[in-house]
């Protein structure tokens, strides 16, 4: 094969894997996003209901068999959704107790010094989950092995004789998963009621009071469905990426980076944010060494922030 | 500001001693490397509160400036067999250049986009160094001169080096906390703005802070490498470095001298205590210690242990004090008229300024004379904080140009605006509201003093020109409309001022308060200071403007004395008119 061949399949093969990753890492930037846009809240231990997310999936999916009974498609994805659920109870719970102190109406209208309290708390509730999950799950990376973690299409060949794009099933999967999640809570947001509210609580928090919105439930609602959105997006990771209790660190800046790429309080932008890190991820494999993927994001995430704090594809939610 | 440094000082040398005491009685190898670890995390949370907890600005990436320090030491050691008693100050220096280039990009950013910004640096060097193959790195044993090395066999020693750092950085802390230094970093906090329009230069400050943080947290990091003799990336740059500087910071308290000392003390001993006893059957336990800490700390006291204590035996010391009473009205009486001057201090030409479609100030000229009260007048939304805000350097304009005495104004900072002689009060007041008036007004002094006490002399005497000297010691906070004002006005002519910029200083207040406030302003006129003040009623302002300025729609509709400017038929029209119709209506 000629060299501007391999450079074309190499490129095309980055592209759809940028794409396959990027929608299971905008589904997670979703979750974060939907939190910060209701609530207003930037929550650090997004990456640990991630990785609780993971180990959810894995333990649904060995204690209930659910590969035997299902499958290897379906199985995980009914792990991951059960995962989601629980974790969405565990959100909603440590909303009531824990972050409803620090959180609602005023901090939600305020900008600068009423959201340190709650990134601290929830700095706390990153280092409780994520050594809490080292107490529980031990340190042994894990990994929801199924026939189709190792195995792949291929589209092609394209051009020539050679060119072809292999799509990892695991990781097809996955992306399937993510537009249909991510397609559900748009339908959710802008058709129900519920969502209504979400709006509402988010648009301005105040006036949805006088409105006769339950703001706090508003939160709580957001809260528990941003992590479980998180979750489910964990427990697709989980099927083609080995995990350990720490490994929400390695995907919050991710989050993050999605986040603000689409600018923050914009779910809609989160989704293309958290695509287009995916994507730059994988591009970046073309031209830099594997272990220095994540500093691209991390040089990517800081020039974002430096050039266009409001992100690309949404509004700014900073005043001056 | 405090003066005397004498009792503080003794009290860290007290803590000092009776440390070294229990250090030197300790015979267990594995309790002297956790007295060692806890100065360690004290030093580290000193520094993060150096930046941190003066500024205002979280950082969560105190990490980066721990592992430079730790890496410095490390690789200078093993590849040049330089000793850390020189790699500790070269990391350092490493410390204070990387403050230098983490600073200057991010300190454009605000609020948790500041605090997300910096978790990046360190994550990001730790892949890095990873890359270049330093996944551990040994310190070399230097068995033929261990001391020389800074390697001793009686691990007290590392104690006593450590106490040595700690009280060096608890020094500079204390000095910073007393000195205008740490005055500004905390105005900064409290109100960036006001700050800047007092003449504070907010990024020279924040860049001091994080260069002296950095070189803190390296040397905290360089010591840290040479106790443990192994430097792995995840060890000094991970996420629980940076975590652990904040908390016990947060734990003890921020912004005080004693907080992260006694935060690292609490909190270290505890958390390798368990590791020790339950680490092999519950291995992440010291990470949930530091993140219930953390939570408890924010849920239960938020301010953290030392103030909380403090704050318990103020309690109970506190007299029921009343509220001091203002001083006397300097004079009872508006002062009457002044000579005019011909000479102009302030001209605006065809200044022009929009946001978006809406013009808010238009092609607007006039002077101002050496020695005259200019009223700016005109309706809500007629463009007069924009043209403040275009005077003291907040907003720069589309168009045109604003020279004060010689000097070109439209490209400057509000500090440096500020330093050449103008000074301004809000509408929207903006105190530092948790300092003493005296301290809020002393940073309005700064500029115009480069001595400390004299400063404080300066503040003292513009609370007397405003009549707030019984209220020095308040905290601005809890100030009524009109102390809020006289303050305002207090912190402005502390930098003494040519030209005063008073922004609807009689806004929200009684007849007799305005009565009181034009006193004041009166006074200060008398005394040879030219104002600018804005107002959007006339009555008022009939008694103290030598001359108006009418604005309406961003655009000069008249000026000229009161009694020209309230018969011209424009501004009767456009502005008394509306009222004198409203009034009909009723």
């Amino acid at each position: 094969m000629s060299p501007s061949l391999v450079l074309l399949e190499n490129v095309l093969q980055a592209l759809t894997a940028g794409l396959l990753i990027g929608s299971v890492y905008a589904l997670m930037c979703v979750g974060l996003g939907l939190i910060f846009g209701v609530m207003r809240v930037i929550n650090f231990a997004q990456g640990e209901f991630l990785m609780l997310g993971m180990y959810g999936t894995l333990y649904a999916y060995t204690w209930l068999a659910l590969g035997r009974l299902l499958g290897p498609f379906v199985g995980p994805i009914v792990g991951a959704v059960i995962a989601g659920i629980v974790v969405y109870f565990a959100g909603i719970l440590l909303h009531r107790y824990l972050l409803a102190r620090v959180t609602g109406i005023k901090v939600a209208g305020s900008e600068g010094e009423g959201h340190y309290p709650q990134l601290i708390l929830t700095l706390g509730l990153s280092l409780i989950l994520s050594n809490a999950g080292l107490i529980v799950f031990g340190s042994t990376p894990e990994n929801i092995r199924t026939p189709l973690s190792a195995t792949a299409w291929e589209i092609g060949p394209l051009a020539a004789d050679h060119v072809s794009i292999f799509l990892n099933k695991a990781r097809s999967v996955a992306f399937l998963v993510s537009v249909g999640v991510a397609i559900a809570l748009f339908l959710f947001i802008t058709r129900t009621r519920i969502g209504k509210m979400l709006r509402a609580a988010a648009d301005n928090p105040e006036a949805a009071t006088y409105m006769g919105i339950d703001v706090e439930r508003a939160h709580r609602i957001a809260f528990g469905l941003g992590c479980a959105i998180t979750a489910v997006a964990g427990g697709l990771v989980a099927t083609y990426y080995p995990f350990q209790p720490y490994v929400g660190l390695e995907f919050v800046i991710i989050m993050y980076a999605g986040v603000v790429l689409g600018g923050m309080g914009s779910i809609g932008g989160a989704f293309w944010g958290g695509l287009t890190i995916g994507l730059v991820q994988q591009l970046s494999t073309l031209v830099l060494p594997l272990q220095l993927q994540n500093t691209a994001i991390f040089v990517v995430f800081l020039l974002i922030m430096m050039l266009r704090p409001e992100g690309l594809f949404g509004r700014n939610v900073e005043r001056a | 500001m405090r003066g005397g440094a004498g009792k503080p000082v003794a009290t860290i040398l007290a803590f000092a001693a009776a440390y070294l005491v229990v250090g030197l009685v300790v015979r267990n190898q594995y309790y002297q490397l956790m007295l060692t670890l806890v100065l360690v995390w004290a030093i580290m949370g000193v520094s993060w509160n150096v930046f941190s907890g003066y500024s205002g600005l979280v950082s969560f990436g105190h990490a980066s400036f721990f592992g430079l320090g730790a890496y410095t030491v490390a690789l200078f050691l093993v590849k040049l067999d330089l000793t850390p008693w020189i790699g500790i100050p070269l990391g350092m220096l490493v410390g204070v250049a990387a403050g230098v280039m983490i600073g200057y990009p991010t300190f454009r950013l605000r609020g948790v986009y500041f605090a997300l910004a910096m978790l990046a640096y360190p994550l990001a060097l730790l892949y890095i160094f990873e890359w270049l193959g330093y996944q551990e790195v040994a310190l070399p044993m230097k068995r033929e001169a261990p001391a020389a090395y800074m390697q001793f066999p009686d691990h007290r020693a590392y104690i006593v080096i450590a106490l040595a750092m700690l009280i060096a950085a608890m020094l500079v802390s204390l000095r910073i906390e007393r000195s205008r230094f740490g005055l500004s970093l905390t105005a900064i906090k409290q109100n960036e703005w006001a700050a800047e329009a007092s003449g504070i230069d907010a990024l020279h400050w924040k860049m001091k802070a994080i260069m002296l943080s950095g070189a803190i947290a390296a040397a905290a990091g360089g010591f840290y490498a040479v106790v443990l003799l192994v430097v792995t990336p995840p060890s000094v740059f991970g996420m629980l470095t940076s975590a652990q500087a904040l908390i016990v910071t947060l734990f003890g308290g921020v912004a005080t001298v004693w907080g992260p000392v006694v935060g690292s003390v609490i909190l270290i001993p505890l958390a390798e205590i368990l590791h020790a006893e339950l680490g092999d059957k519950i291995p992440g336990i010291q990470g949930v210690v530091f993140g219930a800490a953390i939570v408890l700390v924010i849920l239960v006291a938020p301010e953290g242990v030392v103030p909380k204590v403090r704050d318990a035996f103020a309690r109970r010391k506190r007299r029921g004090a009343a509220r001091p009473a203002l001083d006397e009205p300097v004079a009872a009486v508006v002062a009457t008229r002044r000579a005019a001057s011909d000479e102009v201090l302030l001209r605006v030409t065809n200044l022009s300024r929009s946001f978006g479609g809406l013009r808010a100030v238009q092609d607007v000229s006039f002077e101002v004379r050496k020695g005259e009260v200019l009223g700016i007048i005109g309706p809500n939304g007629a463009g007069k904080t924009t043209l403040f805000n275009v005077l003291n350097g907040f907003i720069r304009p589309d168009a045109g140009e604003v020279v004060f005495r010689g000097k070109a104004l439209t490209r400057l900072k509000p500090n440096e605006v500020c330093a050449l002689g103008i000074g301004r009060t809000f509408q929207v007041m903006r105190p530092f509201p948790r300092m003493r008036v005296l301290d809020n007004v002393v940073v309005g002094a700064f500029v115009a003093d480069a001595d400390d006490e004299r400063a404080l002399a300066a503040a003292r005497d513009a609370l007397a020109r405003v009549g707030l000297t019984a209220y020095a010691d308040a905290v601005a906070g809890g100030l009524t409309t009109l102390e809020l004002r006289q303050m305002e006005l207090a912190r402005a002519i502390a930098s003494r001022p040519k030209l005063l910029l008073a922004d609807e200083t009689l806004a929200g207040l009684g007849a007799q308060e305005i009565d009181r406030l034009l006193a004041t302003l009166g006074a200060l006129a008398s005394a040879g200071l030219t104002i600018v003040i804005i107002e959007h009623t006339m009555q008022a302002m009939v008694r103290l403007a030598d001359r108006f300025v009418v604005l309406d729609h961003g655009a000069v509709l008249a000026a000229g004395k009161p009694e020209e400017v309230t018969r011209d038929p424009k501004v009767i029209e456009a502005y008394l008119g509306k009222r004198w119709m409203a009034r009909a209506e009723h």
